[in-house]
């Protein structure tokens, strides 16, 4: 649905998008990560059409966006970020004018502002002014205008920045059943959101693409998908367990935390590699009583932080 | 034109949504009515040469009100869609630069015509209750009011032109305001004794809104100004349409 292919920006001096290519096929949820600054916004006005790009291709559902934009415009909702909106409308009579301008026929525009409305959660406030409307609700009526000529492809740019944790929760499970419908693009730099609704993860540095994939993908990329320690709790004389566990291959310490009772805590700490099922091999053959197995998984978080880290060292380190 | 209609629409309700209409309205009739006032006067002081038309229509006080007015109605036209960053899903929509310019523009030029709607009450109640001739002859109410949207739409895509190059609206009203008296009082140069020749001088008399006024208030119609308005309107709203475009190269 979304094909850009070596789209280049820039801001005067400042690159701002670097010779960017990527896909987007239909269904898919596709969520851009990146720090602040990282091209996330430049790119989605670029792909709706706001801006121009100073090189490179892209293509919305076939249609060019550069020489057919008006076409191409037309398959696209478009939430910006910060939603700007008129303050002196009322929701419904905005959603009607936004429908008109992006080409519903009159008789249907009723029937999908109602549709939109109900989709976003709007009918308390379709009667009120935008300007005195919450910044949730606001943020709920620039969705709905995306949404309001169904759109094949909604561009989302930060659809959950300056909410509440239960409005985050709404727009979050609401662009969940949004794609049943739609192919979505939408960033964030928060990272559990990303994690939580997409399907497929590109994360953006510097206007580059430094990975991209599902999530799990992207944890098994960044080498051992176990980043912190293993804690065990065991029934099993501690001295005896740090001993033969010590000796175990993939393990690089094993430290007492303590006992409760005649529980002792472990903590692990492999040495590369996964060596969880080595692990509960040898425990079992001693025949100790286990009540805790834990593993800490690499966040996406983590991840992120350690690409950022090694994608600016290799860019800033001489060739 | 579906899209253009849409885009129009918006722009006139948005102007009487918000208090701005309603009070440029009030103080144009508070203006205008007084000139009025002082036009009906004058001519219960003895014979003189004016009509009403003349009297009420080619005064300081008229023009000065009709000066201002061009700032105050252009100046948030683009500049406010700028600045709240509404201009983002706008120009997103899939419309064409050019329907957003042209609904821009005929839509203060139709708020500009609804301001000057209930003068025209002023010479109906006139003319009931003094049933004198000169107070009926429609030409010059004609030629008045037709000089009047003239020089409007030039002078509305003069703000229009202003309000595109800028996101904050007091530049724009100052250089409305500017490039309008510019305009406007360009027929003074003539005053410039010697300076110019007569060529010039002949030239800047016949583009002076205030000489143009007398004639067209009396009735009588000449075809260059008429052009010459209907020109240079469509050059600014081409500027216009130009600056417009030039968000996404700058």
């Amino acid at each position: 649905m979304i094909v850009v292919n070596g789209l280049t920006k820039s801001y005067g001096p400042t690159d701002a998008v670097r010779d960017l290519s990527f896909s987007v096929k239909r269904g898919e949820i596709v969520g851009f990560l990146g720090p602040n600054g990282a091209g996330k916004s430049t790119t989605m006005k670029i792909l709706c059409g706001y801006l121009p790009a100073d090189s490179g291709e892209v293509r919305i559902a076939g249609f060019d966006i550069f020489s057919n934009s008006i076409k191409a415009r037309s398959r696209i909702g478009y939430l910006p970020e910060n939603v700007p909106l008129y303050p002196e409308m009322r929701v419904g009579e905005y959603l009607a004018y936004r429908a008109a301008l992006k080409g519903v026929r009159p008789r249907r525009i009723p029937e999908k502002v109602e549709d939109a409305l109900e989709l976003c959660n709007l009918r308390p406030v379709q009667r009120q002014l935008i300007g005195t409307l919450s910044k949730g609700y606001r943020q709920r009526v620039g969705l709905a205008d995306a949404l309001v000529n169904e759109p094949d492809i909604l561009i989302l740019d930060e659809p959950t920045i300056g909410l509440d944790p239960n409005q985050i929760r709404d727009i979050r499970n609401l662009i969940r059943s949004l794609a049943t419908r739609h192919t979505i693009l939408l960033s964030s730099h928060i990272l559990s959101e990303v994690e939580m609704t997409c399907s497929r993860v590109m994360i953006l540095n510097k206007g580059q693409i430094i990975a991209s994939g599902t999530p799990a993908e992207l944890r098994d990329r960044s080498g051992s998908s176990l980043t912190g320690a293993i804690r065990l709790e065991l029934l099993a004389p501690e001295k005896t367990a740090q001993e033969t566990l010590r000796k175990l291959p993939g393990i690089a310490s094993v430290n007492s935390l303590g006992m409760k009772g005649d529980w002792a805590t472990l903590e692990i700490i492999p040495s590369g590699g996964d060596p969880r099922v080595a692990l509960f091999e040898e425990i079992v053959r001693q025949g100790w009583k286990l009540r805790e197995f834990s593993a800490h998984e690499a966040s996406l978080e983590e991840i992120f932080t350690s690409l950022v880290a090694s994608a600016s060292k290799t860019s800033s380190t001489p060739a | 034109m579906r899209v253009f209609w849409t885009l129009w629409k918006r722009e006139v309700a948005s102007a009487f949504y918000t208090p701005m209409a309603w009070v440029i309205l009030f103080f144009l009739l508070l203006v205008t009515g007084f000139n009025f006032y002082a036009g009906v006067s004058v001519l219960n002081h003895g014979p003189t040469e004016v009509t009403v038309v003349e009297s009420f229509f080619n005064t300081i006080f008229f023009w000065f009100a009709f000066l201002l007015l061009f700032p105050l109605l252009t100046m948030r036209l683009f500049s406010e869609e700028y600045r709240t960053g509404t201009i983002e899903p706008l120009m997103t929509a899939p419309v064409r630069d050019a329907q957003v310019v042209l609904a821009k523009f005929f839509g203060v030029l139709f708020l500009y015509c609804v301001l000057w709607i209930p003068t025209g009450l002023y010479f109906l109640i006139f003319w009931w209750q003094t049933r004198l001739q000169a107070a009926g002859a429609i030409g010059a109410y004609l030629g008045s009011y037709l000089l009047l949207l003239l020089m409007g739409a030039f002078y509305l895509s003069i703000g229009c032109f202003c309000s595109s190059l800028t996101r904050h609206q007091i530049t724009a009203a100052v250089m409305t305001f500017c490039l309008v008296s510019l305009v406007f009082f360009a027929s003074l140069l003539s005053f410039l004794s010697g300076s110019i020749g007569t060529l010039m001088r002949s030239v800047s008399i016949s583009f002076s809104p205030i000489d143009q006024m007398t004639e067209f208030s009396r009735g009588l119609y000449d075809t260059r100004p008429i052009i010459w308005y209907l020109v240079m309107t469509g050059l600014f709203l081409f500027l216009t349409l130009q600056s417009f475009q030039s968000r996404r190269w700058r």
